[in-house]
């Protein structure tokens, strides 16, 4: 199949004037403390009394602990802190939307200084410089007991690490060629600089007893009945591995193509400046993969990104700060918009976009009968991610619940087959987020080895 | 040219025990005041007073290499201070000749000769004539150095035995006709005693604190304190912010003590502001020496602590440093004398509280579990003090990050006032 931007310019064609300039657009978006200001604003935690801040992570860091062992130079106290909660913790620093998050708790918001400590700047601090003498964490005596694991994103890679330590060996089964999931091919390529996602799973793995098996996709050459017959349990992290489609005439004419498969060139990209430059361009969504999308495509020298969404402001999945950086990098946001018509020139490549303008009545969504044309070389669509139906196409599969399109689990994160449990994106309980993904990875870590130490006294 | 401004209408000059000065902020004895071109630079910049780096008699002093160390604060600030220095390393002749030159150029300031020869009368008897020479308007007798010089029988040594502070006190009178301060040092068990002996031994007045011995850290790599020395190190004086409480307290003793009620007491110890001189005032200083903060900040700082004072004199309608000097002497007793029937109790201000839960956390703890953690039902977390359980200990307060969020509300009484002496739960009443 051709590329579906190949009639388009290349990013390092002529405004720019090197690839250096172009790669610098993608730099750290938020650089790292300094030691100086790690320590500065390390004193600047309370140390609240059952702080709002963990109550607001989801992976149940004790932060004000973490922080405090900043402030008293014990770095690598601060990092175990941090990674016997969230294994990921450097890559959750990075990513985690804090503003929602811990920092939105932080009671120093309330305070004369009205801002919160930067809990998600403080925690990259302590994991980029920790100097363990091998890894943090210690492998149990080897259990006997060997653990599938379905997909290498975060949730995998959490239940791996945590099923290592209690001594259990663990095969992780990957469909991509890296490991990492969206880690690794769809968060934004300034969230996550110098190849971060790898460094971190090589750390990972220094816990030993795990080995990642690539190429691996279950409904194509793997299957969950041998899974569940060859291995004490199963662990599905599958991801959401498919965008959702607009159901509109055109949607597979030259010019549009889902985000998420932009973002993944984009972060795989050798030379960025090969990528091809919508110099106009549409995306279509609110979440923070529709802003990552025009925020990426400006920086890579796009004249005009409009980010259109079929509601208001205040129903936007971004977040506020999100949609911060999508203003300051020139992404005109166009709102209460619904995809109509896919415009096509006629070579029967995308033209532009023609919305419906719409209004909320009584909270429902409906047409005005006005429409807007926006005239664009690409258009990309991020209206959120579903499941791949394809990947539970085997019979086992097909008797795991399903729950709003997604895998159904108990609070123990066991799907209704035995032994067969599941987490991150791909559970109901999924909200796109890393750090919970790491959660779910963590605790049904600790469910399957409550049940297989139980089964082990039972037998 | 700067808009000419308008100042309060106060008078900051001072006559402290019979020395004149136009402000009552001088410079302790110590590197600062070490040789003219420091202490004219001081005057330079606004210093009322200057106490000259402690003489002693020829050859003198020799210091080593790496001489203080700091305890920090949290952000690098300078809580304390420390450092091993001796007396001047300048010969005897060169700082006379300096000292004359500058009370020439400066007479209006006060300038006061800090002197330490050892413990014979021979050797005050010797020195003395010749600082009078220099026209310098007193001399302070430096009885606390507490590090170098106590090994050769001098500063501390000579400060911890009353006998030998009201001896050297007597000959400096027999041998000096103008004012003798007798400084004090911190490193005993009754500073009253020491400022006894030295009013026995005629003295005009006394400074204090000299500093305290101390150790401020250890490099852990190393397994040495700092200041280090090659390899090895020793203690210091410490002073600087955090010796402000032990001094003010020792301040306080003396100027509530009967047997020296009048004796000028010029205050040092960790005065880093024009509030910090108005609280040793406030205790009985009649002057004040200022020492770290000006090694730390430069000598222009004197021109804030003049304009502070000022101004909050203004305010309070004091006209002078003598109307209000002592006037929490009073107010400071011995804890019997407190009035038992007293009852204060915290209160949270529920709009500024921002749900820390540091003040729980401290009173649950280490206190009274006198405040309760409640979740309202939309999951908002609010601290409330339990009042019949408070003992008004204060902790809360202290702990929270709030200012005025926490107060500590006086209980309205009925009670009379009742001081233990007077309680009828001590067993051993004086009353019956």
């Amino acid at each position: 199949m051709t590329h579906p931007l190949n009639h388009l310019p290349r990013a390092g064609d002529g405004t720019r004037d090197s690839t250096t300039a172009l790669e610098a657009e993608f730099s750290d978006l938020h650089p790292p403390l300094t030691q100086r200001q790690a320590f500065i604003e390390s004193q600047r935690c309370l140390y609240c009394y059952d702080a709002p801040c963990v109550e607001a992570c989801p992976s149940d860091i004790d932060i004000p602990s973490f922080i405090r062992e900043i402030a008293e130079d014990n770095i690598n106290g601060a990092a175990q802190t941090i990674l016997e909660e969230n294994i990921l913790g450097g890559s959750c620093a990075r990513v985690c939307p804090t503003e929602i998050l811990c920092e939105q708790s932080c009671v120093r918001n309330h305070d004369a200084e009205c801002q919160p400590v930067l809990i998600g700047l403080l925690q990259r601090h302590a994991v980029d410089h920790m100097h363990f003498d091998g890894h943090p964490f210690v492998r149990a005596a080897d259990t006997g007991k060997h653990i599938a694991i379905v997909g290498a994103g975060p949730a995998g890679l959490s239940c791996a690490h945590r099923l290592a330590t209690f001594g259990h060996r663990v095969t992780i089964f990957e469909a991509e060629a890296k490991p990492g999931g969206l880690n690794e091919y769809g968060i934004a390529k300034y969230k996550l600089v110098d190849d971060y996602a790898q460094k971190e799973i090589d750390f990972l793995l220094k816990i030993g007893g795990i080995e990642i098996r690539h190429g691996q996709r279950l409904g194509d050459n793997l299957d969950l009945d041998t899974l569940q017959r060859d291995y004490d349990s199963v662990f599905l992290g599958l991801g959401l591995g498919t965008s959702r489609q607009l159901g509109l005439t055109g949607e597979h004419a030259t010019g549009l193509m889902p985000a998420t498969d932009y973002i993944k060139e984009l972060r795989q990209s050798e030379d960025i400046g090969d990528l091809a430059l919508a110099k106009r361009c549409v995306v279509i969504g609110a979440g923070n993969t529709a802003i990552d999308m025009a925020v990426q495509m400006a920086r890579l020298g796009a004249e005009a990104v409009t980010l259109v969404y079929r509601r208001g402001v205040e129903s936007m999945a971004a977040t506020g700060h999100e949609q911060e950086i999508a203003k300051a990098n020139g992404v005109r946001i166009v709102t209460w918009a619904k995809p109509e018509q896919v415009l096509l020139d006629d070579a029967g490549r995308v033209a532009g976009m023609r919305f419906a303008r719409t209004e909320s009545r009584g909270g429902a969504l409906a047409a005005t009968g006005e429409s807007l044309d926006v005239p664009a070389d690409a258009v990309f669509t991020a209206i959120g991610q579903t499941f791949d139906d394809t990947s539970l196409s085997d019979v086992r599969a097909g008797q795991l619940g399903q729950e709003a399109g997604k895998i159904e689990v108990d609070g123990n994160f066991r799907t209704r087959l035995a032994g067969v449990y599941a987490g991150g994106d791909c559970i109901a309980a999924g909200q796109d987020l890393t750090v919970q993904a790491v959660q779910h990875g963590k605790l049904a870590a600790q469910a399957i080895h409550n049940e297989i130490m139980a089964q082990q006294e039972v037998a | 040219m700067k808009a000419s401004a308008k100042k309060p209408d106060v008078d900051l000059s001072i006559e402290f025990a019979g020395i004149r000065s136009p402000n009552p902020f001088w410079l302790a004895s110590a590197p600062p005041t070490d040789k003219a071109y420091n202490v004219e630079r001081a005057f330079e910049a606004g210093w009322g007073g200057v106490v000259w780096k402690t003489l002693g008699e020829d050859p003198a002093a020799v210091n080593v290499s790496s001489r203080y160390s700091a305890h920090f604060g949290k952000n690098r600030e300078v809580l304390g201070f420390n450092n091993i220095e001796l007396i001047t390393d300048r010969s005897l002749e060169i700082n006379l000749r300096e000292i004359t030159e500058v009370k020439k150029r400066w007479p209006e300031r006060a300038l006061i000769v800090s002197i330490m020869v050892p413990c014979v009368e021979e050797s005050w008897k010797a020195i003395l004539p010749r600082v009078e020479a220099t026209g310098a308007d007193g001399i302070e007798l430096n009885l606390g150095c507490p590090h170098g010089m106590p090994e050769r029988g001098m500063g501390a040594a000579v400060g911890q035995n009353p006998d030998l502070i009201e001896q050297v006190t007597r000959w400096c009178k027999q041998y000096y006709s103008k004012p003798v301060i007798v400084k004090l040092t911190p490193n005993i068990t009754d500073i009253r005693v020491a400022a006894q002996a030295a009013l026995h031994g005629g003295a005009d007045a006394v400074s204090l604190i000299n500093t305290i011995n101390s150790i401020t850290s250890i490099d852990l790599d190393n397994m040495v304190a700092k200041p280090t020395v090659g390899s090895q190190s020793t203690h210091g004086g410490y002073c600087g912010a955090a010796v402000k409480p032990i001094a003010m307290n020792m301040v306080a003793e003396i100027a509530r003590d009967p047997a020296t009620q009048g004796l000028p007491i010029c205050g040092i110890g960790g005065i880093s502001n024009w509030r910090d001189a108005a609280e040793f005032a406030a205790l009985g200083a009649g002057a004040v020496q200022v020492c770290t903060a000006a090694m730390l900040h430069g000598f222009r700082i004197v021109e804030e602590m003049q304009d502070g004072l000022a101004r909050w004199m203004a305010e309070k309608g004091y006209r002078s440093l003598a109307e209000f000097s002592g006037k929490a002497v009073a107010n400071t007793t011995d804890w019997k004398y407190l009035d038992m029937n007293f009852q204060t109790i915290a209160h949270i201000d529920q709009d500024t509280c921002i749900q820390c839960g540091r003040c729980y956390i401290a009173c649950e703890d280490t206190s009274h579990q006198s405040i309760a953690k409640l979740i309202d039902a939309a999951g908002a977390r609010r601290y409330e003090v339990i009042e019949e359980e408070c003992v008004g200990c204060n902790l809360c307060q202290i702990t929270c990050p709030v200012e005025d969020c926490i107060s500590m509300v006086p209980q309205p009484s009925e009670k009379p006032y009742m001081s233990w002496n007077e309680d009828p739960r001590n067993p051993f009443r004086e009353s019956a």
